[in-house]
């Protein structure tokens, strides 16, 4: 008996893209299509074959019975699609895979319920969805009503309940759940900080069992404490498998996440205040990469850069941080230090790059908002964004990592402890 | 390496999945489709148990619209267009129709509409996809087994005994199913594609309602066209419900074998190849949906 229980092989998913897909098919459309194929095919045109996406392009994995494998990559690397092929939801379009042993997975808890449903029926309705058989339903009752803490409102129908209990009561089937293969897919995301120390508490014990896992996340703390080996998705391609920290370390600092970066247009700028025009925002790493994800151990460098039309007095130029629910963190300007004001009273004609580091171990986790504004103070603001860019923020390293709980507040900084016995 | 142990690892060994491309015809894999059976079972369930939630009236309903159906057929073919009813008296001729009719038009619109509406838990879980028109046509059973009640009352009212054709009554139901799953397949996996379908739906059903005999018998149709009447699965399915409950054969018209004959062929092509394209385009559902 083999010890491999996933095997993908020269894994393929193509998607037609074409404008085909993007309204609904009609009738008509087919049909006036059919039609004028041959046409179309006299004048050499062949149906769209350059409308098509591949989403997962040759994916060659192995994964071993008992191992837990995260899986991570940006928005659009395939890693849905590619879960989507593992758990059977879509066809592959080249390879294959090879699954020993029964896969249930855990996309998007709550898959299945159905609001006029009370607790107990969307128990059973859920269960049989996901695959577990009535008897192994009744037998795990109890304990998923006990695990998800919603026991009195088990006859209540589910559109009562709070999000929080909906989603508890969901995790809770799921979790219930005896796959040889469990599939996760960003369910730790949701719910409240104790409610997601119990999940991963269970994926630990999933993991334990020796069933295998496949876990994605964009949560990379969760990554490495759960998986040992992590792959790394990007475009569609496998561009590396490694020990979970080398990998995680690839993820974050190999600029995987884009963005980082907003540019205006000439024309985007309306009127173009006396001779001021904006041109980029962007948020720089310690190696100098532009990127949409930082990591908090590190600097951070924002630039601002600017075409000046004519000599400008007394302009200064700087940011508003924010934190996403629009808590302003701090405000910055070019010009703040006294010797940079001084030599900067007169700035003449020409295009400039007004640059800042934020020191490492300012922010705390999560994402923050960028807003941008040029003025001579008192006299005139040439340009203003309050929301030019936004970017995340990675804590991996980041002091107190060692606990899983999430720290209020929007910095994090390193601070020089001391313990002394006193007594 | 004892016996014991070789013999439990081996069950898991065979139990090797292969995802790959199909291309082509699909076979039918009834065999999966039995091991989810159950989840056949609670999607029916949940269809049932959510249809007359937050309704004053409840399962009431499922009485009040053949009742309401058969007055405005009874006032429209029987007293208006004053047709005749094979001896039996209007109302219930008109009632026992409209069982077979309810399970089919119920179980065209909700599996036409099933897909969709089941599309969060195809983009999601894998299971064989045919359970999902499968559900949505057995949840009219329910509704037909509650009118057949009234149906009963209704012929101890009017003292209709059953003759021994009752006893066929199992076959003509799986005869009103198969019709009913027939088109739903069709109609299921077509409307994943082309949208069109779920308005085409409703006036389809409309069209049927008045090309079956439901509200007047078969006899009313002139001769040459009988064959063609016949096609419709439907014709077959109610003359034949009718002639098992209330004794009823169409006087003046193609012998009932035959009306049968000709629509159980249909239903049953209709069916077998609804399963098949249901398969077919199967693979794009989670792509499409």
């Amino acid at each position: 008996m083999s010890d491999i229980a996933v095997r993908a092989v020269d894994l393929g998913k193509e998607y037609q893209i074409g404008v085909q897909q993007e309204k609904y098919r009609t009738l008509r459309d087919t049909l006036t299509a059919t039609m004028m194929r041959p046409f179309r095919a006299l004048r050499g045109q062949l149906p769209d074959a350059t409308q098509s996406l591949w989403a997962l392009r040759d994916i060659s994995f192995e994964v071993k019975k008992g191992q837990v494998l995260g899986i991570v990559g940006h928005n659009g690397a395939g890693k849905s699609t590619l879960l989507k092929v593992l758990s059977r939801v879509t066809e592959p379009t080249t390879g294959f895979v090879e699954l020993h042993g029964r896969v249930g997975s855990l996309l998007e808890v709550g898959t299945g319920f159905h609001p006029e449903l009370t607790g107990r029926e969307n128990i059973y309705l859920n269960g049989a969805i996901l695959g577990m058989k009535r008897t192994e339903i009744d037998r795990k009752f109890d304990e998923i009503v006990a695990f998800s803490e919603v026991e009195k409102f088990i006859e209540t129908p589910v559109k009562r309940y709070s999000s929080g209990m909906y989603l508890r009561l969901a995790f809770a089937v799921a979790a219930h759940l005896e796959p040889e293969i469990l599939v996760v897919d960003e369910v730790l995301t949701v719910g409240d900080a104790e409610f997601q120390r119990k999940c991963l508490g269970k994926m630990g014990d999933v993991a334990q069992e020796g069933r295998t896992v496949l876990f994605v996340s964009h949560n990379m703390s969760a990554v490495l404490r759960l998986t040992q080996e992590t792959i790394v998705l990007d475009h569609g391609r496998m561009v590396m498998r490694a020990p979970s920290a080398e990998a995680v370390d690839y993820y974050l600092s190999a600029g995987h996440a884009k963005a980082g970066e907003r540019i205006w247009d000439e024309d985007e700028v309306p009127g173009a205040g006396a001779g001021f025009r904006p041109r980029a925002l962007r948020i720089r790493d310690q190696r100098g990469r532009v990127l949409e994800t930082v990591r908090s151990t590190e600097p951070v460098t924002v630039e601002f850069e600017y075409q000046l039309d004519k000599p400008v007095t007394g302009l200064r130029c700087g940011f508003y941080l924010y934190t996403m629910r629009g808590e302003p963190v701090f405000t910055s300007f070019d010009t703040d230090e006294q010797a940079l004001f001084e030599k900067y009273t007169n700035r003449p004609a020409g295009r400039y790059v007004s640059r800042c580091t934020i020191p490492a171990d300012t922010f705390n986790q999560g994402r923050y908002v960028l807003g941008v504004n040029a003025s001579s103070y008192r006299i005139r603001r040439y340009f203003q964004d309050e929301r030019a860019l936004e970017f995340n923020v990675d804590p991996t390293g980041a002091p107190g990592m060692q606990w899983s709980e999430p720290r209020p507040g929007p910095i994090r900084p390193r601070l020089n402890w001391t313990i002394e016995q006193v007594g | 390496m004892t016996q014991a142990e070789v013999q439990i690892s081996k069950p898991q060994a065979e139990d090797v999945i292969v995802v790959r491309p199909t291309k082509g015809w699909a076979a039918l894999n009834l065999r999966e489709l039995w091991q989810y059976r159950e989840l056949i079972y609670f999607l029916t369930w949940r269809d049932i148990k959510v249809r007359y939630k937050q309704t004053i009236l409840g399962a009431a309903w499922a009485i009040i619209n053949p009742i309401v159906n058969m007055v405005v057929l009874q006032i429209v073919f029987g007293q208006l267009a004053n047709m005749g009813s094979e001896g039996v008296p209007g109302p219930i001729f008109r009632f026992a129709a409209l069982l077979p009719w309810g399970l089919f038009s119920k179980a065209l619109s909700a599996s036409g509409r099933s897909m969709l509406s089941n599309r969060n838990l195809i983009t999601k879980v894998y299971f064989p996809r045919l359970s999902v028109p499968l559900a949505s046509v057995l949840g009219g059973v329910l509704d037909f087994v509650i009118s057949f009640v009234v149906l009963i009352g209704m012929m101890l009212y009017w003292q209709i005994t059953p003759t021994w054709g009752l006893l066929t009554l199992p076959l003509i139901i799986l005869f009103a199913l198969i019709t009913a799953l027939g088109v739903g397949l069709w109609f299921s996996a077509l409307n994943v594609l082309y949208r069109d379908v779920g308005y085409i739906l409703p006036v389809l059903s409309q069209l049927l309602l008045f090309i079956s005999p439901v509200g007047y018998s078969t006899s009313e149709v002139a001769a040459k066209w009988q064959v063609l009447y016949a096609l419709n699965p439907m014709t077959g399915v109610i003359e034949s419900f009718r002639w098992a409950m209330l004794g009823t054969t169409p006087s003046d018209s193609l012998p009932l074998a035959t009306i049968v004959a000709i629509s159980a062929s249909v239903a049953v092509t209709l069916f077998v190849s609804g399963l098949f394209y249901f398969r077919r385009m199967e693979r794009t559902f989670a792509d499409v949906v």
